[in-house]
């Protein structure tokens, strides 16, 4: 049976990862049609000349570093606070905003903005953006904190509070330390989860707040040039460069 | 607990609360208000409170769309099943490799979901990878339509959703206890009745999970029915982007989200009961 | 085929580690018995090898006079009590003793099941969970599940470890006593020396992946072959290179008159046990050695000179 299973597997790997493989392989390809015709680096050139694209990556670069700082910090407060003793609706929430299917969150946001046009002065734009991407977001960054806190030993607390700190500071000085990892891996799913999301953003943004995906998604629907395969390749190199950073940091 | 813990507690929770409040329940309010107004005349909101809303969505036009928006749901959850849990099983006896394994699973979901839909259009457009390569070869002469239909969109969901299926299941393999593989291994089973008998059953809290995770948000899938259905593969998701871009009936937008969430929530209130049974 | 079990050169080496070292072994039909030896000796590796967990080096394992060293566990006509019982969490006790019989697509499960319950007392318990039963409770389902198959022999990993001590020494008697009436041969394993002298019919002591001795009780206590065997079957005092048990040391003032050796020495302290008193003493020669005395004997005090004696008889000298 082990030898089955390890076919069933590779396929299934082959399956997750080719297509993309296959898409970052031609974004080397000369051609702007599907036949190989040599190696060429004109795609990646030519993410530069796109003023709308490099436009498009400082708007989502912002919106990710805002809204990570933002929903990091509440999710870890959160996550220690739910560690501390539960709140049925508090969880409840979290988990249901994460299963929530992302058109409705986007919607619900968008009638939110929308109705308070009516007492604040504002309009769509990078801001609302940034609030939309911490209220999805926040469910993971608890969640990998709280999975961090599950292996903390709690008495190191009691310890630090006989040893003459107050509460606070037995989170500052022993609690948070310990956590640091893991917050630091809730802020890199966050970061990711915020830079590659389309759905809700392309909702509640504004007419000049246009991000990355948004621009992506414009040039899949036209059918557009082999340019798309260059971003997805650099964008699948960053991250997965982060990742095993992240992962090593991790490890050690 | 003592005081000096609830206080700190009570300020950690604050920007939670915030956020279930201002970000999570408020929109969602506004969106069942908005549910029981009327269309405007140029879109947006107008006075009348009506049911009107609710009552569309019986129309056999927009069952249609649910039912089949269902039905690419629970295909995508008993494919991933199929796929996921050989995977899952292989992943939790790799031993020393087994952190490798997992990675390669997350992996995916660290890359923009965006690109993985786009690789599948890149692969499966008449111009696309396949098609030329299958023209090369002499099989075919017109390309085949391998894009924009109902067979594309659920592979592109099982290909988006795969992960959250293989994760808890392979979550709850994990913490089986080794012994009881060996003690029906003592007692005369071979390996397929073993995986029948001992470890599918004591797997069944990671396939609950999977299946939530798998089968919501294939439910009120957007985006892949959207670029990979090519507009022809409507579901509940399309229906309600639609309504609050182009066809700009917020209330009917809403009304159909209402009715989403409210399935949801069913669903999920009847998973954490059978967890909790469990648990006795 | 008048041996159930022989081990004929067994070795078993892991990466790094030589777990078991050239073992051979030999059991008759029907009987109780033990191995015996401290974490680390191989004894729960020896069991696996048996049972076809794990496949030898190097060496023969047979059954019933077939080797079997490639056959699977479920080819096997041998059955094991894991040490924390490993029963399936998602079927009651009923079914986990019924589990072994519709693999085999047994006929008439429902009334072995029921003998095999009423075997280990516990009848009414059938349709339990394993989460509510209680630690001993647990212990025999387990038994029951294995027995009702009928093996050839039953093998048992650390049985009593998880029990609580009053627990465990009235289990050591209702497995005695189940043995008995079942007449299939048991393996026990175990580190536990007062368990294995209690209970078994013949003991092998192992030490790092090798046995040491093989005999009965009496024979391997009081007649140990090595120091090793010695020491771990209950204390020793090393007295000039020979041994003796502190059972069979004696304290007197005076010089002893009848034949028996003896050694002067100095009271160190005393312990009290409850049914009797443990005298420590150090010798001229500056060993340390306890004496054994009963309650009723006069206390010793610490300082007091004495003579430490012993009948030649009782001694345990090696090479």
């Amino acid at each position: 049976m082990k030898r089955w299973l390890a076919l069933h597997a590779a396929a299934v790997y082959a399956f997750l990862h080719l297509p993309v493989l296959i898409l970052a392989a031609f974004s080397f390809n000369a051609s702007r049609f599907t036949v190989w015709q040599g190696f060429s680096l004109r795609w990646y050139h030519a993410i530069f000349q796109d003023q709308q694209l490099v436009d498009s990556l400082w708007n989502s670069v912002i919106i990710a570093l805002a809204a990570t700082v933002l929903s990091t910090i509440a999710g870890t407060l959160c996550a220690y606070g739910l560690w501390k003793r539960g709140s049925a609706l508090l969880s409840g929430s979290l988990y249901l905003s994460l299963v929530t299917p992302e058109i409705v969150m986007g919607i619900s946001l968008l009638a939110l903005f929308q109705w308070s046009f009516r007492w604040l002065h504002w309009r769509l734009g990078l801001h609302t953006v940034i609030l939309a991407h911490v209220a999805f977001s926040m469910a993971y960054v608890v969640i990998v904190v709280a999975a961090r806190l599950r292996t903390f030993n709690p008495t190191l607390e009691e310890a630090a509070l006989d040893l003459g700190a107050t509460e606070w500071q037995a989170f500052r000085y022993v609690t948070l330390p310990a956590l640091l990892p893991g917050i630091l891996a809730a802020a890199l799913l966050a970061l990711t989860v915020s830079f590659d999301d389309y759905v809700i953003t392309s909702l509640v943004a504004g007419v000049d707040s246009e991000t990355l995906p948004m621009v992506i998604y414009a040039m899949a629907r036209r059918g557009a040039s082999p340019v798309i395969n260059a971003i997805s390749a650099l964008i699948v190199v960053i991250f997965g460069t982060l990742v095993l950073i992240s992962d090593r940091v991790r490890a050690s | 607990m003592k005081p000096g813990w609830e206080r700190l507690r009570a300020w950690f929770l604050l920007p939670a609360w915030i956020w279930l409040w201002a970000l999570f329940a408020a929109p969602f309010a506004i969106v069942i208000a908005y549910s029981l107004l009327t269309r405007g005349a140029y879109g947006g909101l107008s006075e009348p409170w009506t049911t009107e809303s609710y009552h569309r969505l019986l129309d056999p036009l927009y069952l249609e769309i649910v039912l089949r928006s269902f039905v690419m749901a629970a295909a995508t959850t008993a494919i991933c099943l199929l796929l996921g849990f050989p995977l899952a099983l292989f992943i939790s006896r790799s031993g020393r490799r087994r952190n490798l394994y997992l990675q390669l699973v997350i992996l995916p979901f660290w890359t923009s979901f965006l690109v993985r839909l786009y690789a599948w259009m890149f692969l499966l457009r008449d111009t696309g990878l396949i098609n030329t390569i299958l023209e090369r070869l002499g099989l075919i002469h017109i390309p085949l339509p391998l894009l924009y239909n109902n067979g594309a969109v659920l592979l592109g969901l099982v290909y988006g959703y795969l992960p959250f299926m293989v994760l808890p299941v392979y979550a709850t393999l994990e913490r089986l206890d080794p012994a009881l593989e060996e003690a029906a291994a003592d007692l005369g089973a071979k390996p397929w009745p073993t995986l029948l008998h001992v470890i599918l059953p004591l797997s069944a809290p990671g396939i609950r999970a999977g299946s939530i995770l798998v089968f919501i948000p294939a439910l009120g899938a957007y985006l892949t029915p959207d670029l990979l259905g090519g507009g022809r593969t409507v579901m509940i998701g399309n229906l309600v982007q639609n309504q609050f871009t182009t066809a700009r009936d917020w209330p009917f937008g809403a009304a159909i989200s209402v009715g989403l969430m409210a399935l949801v929530g069913v669903l999920v209130v009847l998973a954490l009961r059978r967890e909790r049974e469990s648990l006795v | 085929m008048e041996f159930i079990l022989e081990l004929r050169g067994v070795v078993k080496h892991f990466p790094n580690h030589r777990a078991v070292d050239g073992i051979s072994l030999r059991i008759p039909r029907g009987g109780f018995y033990s191995l015996l030896g401290p974490s680390g000796c191989g004894k729960t590796t020896t069991l696996r090898l048996i049972a076809g967990f794990e496949q030898p080096t190097c060496g023969d394992v047979l059954l019933n006079g077939a080797v079997v060293n490639h056959l699977k566990p479920y080819e096997r006509n041998v059955s094991t009590v894991f040490q924390n019982y490993a029963l399936f969490p998602h079927l009651t006790a009923a079914e986990n003793v019924a589990f072994g019989l519709r693999r085999r697509n047994q006929t008439d499960v429902a009334r072995r099941v029921r003998e095999a319950l009423d075997l280990v007392r516990l009848t009414g318990k059938e349709s339990r969970y394993p989460a509510q039963l209680s630690g001993g409770e647990r212990q025999r389902v387990a038994l029951a599940r294995s027995l009702v198959l009928q093996p050839d022999m039953l093998l048992l990993d650390e049985p009593l470890a998880a029990l609580d001590p009053k627990l465990r020494k009235q289990m050591r008697l209702e497995l005695k006593e189940m043995q008995r009436r079942v007449g299939i041969t048991f393996l026990l394993v175990t580190h536990d020396q007062e368990e294995a002298l209690s209970m078994s019919d013949q003991l092998a002591v192992m030490n790092a992946g090798a046995i040491e001795q093989v005999g009965a009780p009496p024979e391997v206590y009081l007649r140990p072959g090595t120091r090793f065997v010695a020491g771990f079957l209950g204390a020793v005092n090393w007295i000039g290179g020979i041994g003796l048990r502190p059972e069979v040391t004696r304290i007197s003032r005076g010089q002893p008159s009848n034949g028996a050796r003896f050694r002067p020495a100095t009271v160190t302290g005393s312990v009290f046990l409850g049914n009797c008193v443990h005298v420590l003493a150090r010798l001229e020669s500056g060993e340390e050695a306890v004496a054994e005395v009963s309650r009723g004997e006069c206390a010793y005090t610490a300082g007091e000179r004495v003579h430490l004696c012993w009948n030649p008889s009782d001694e345990m000298i090696f090479p």
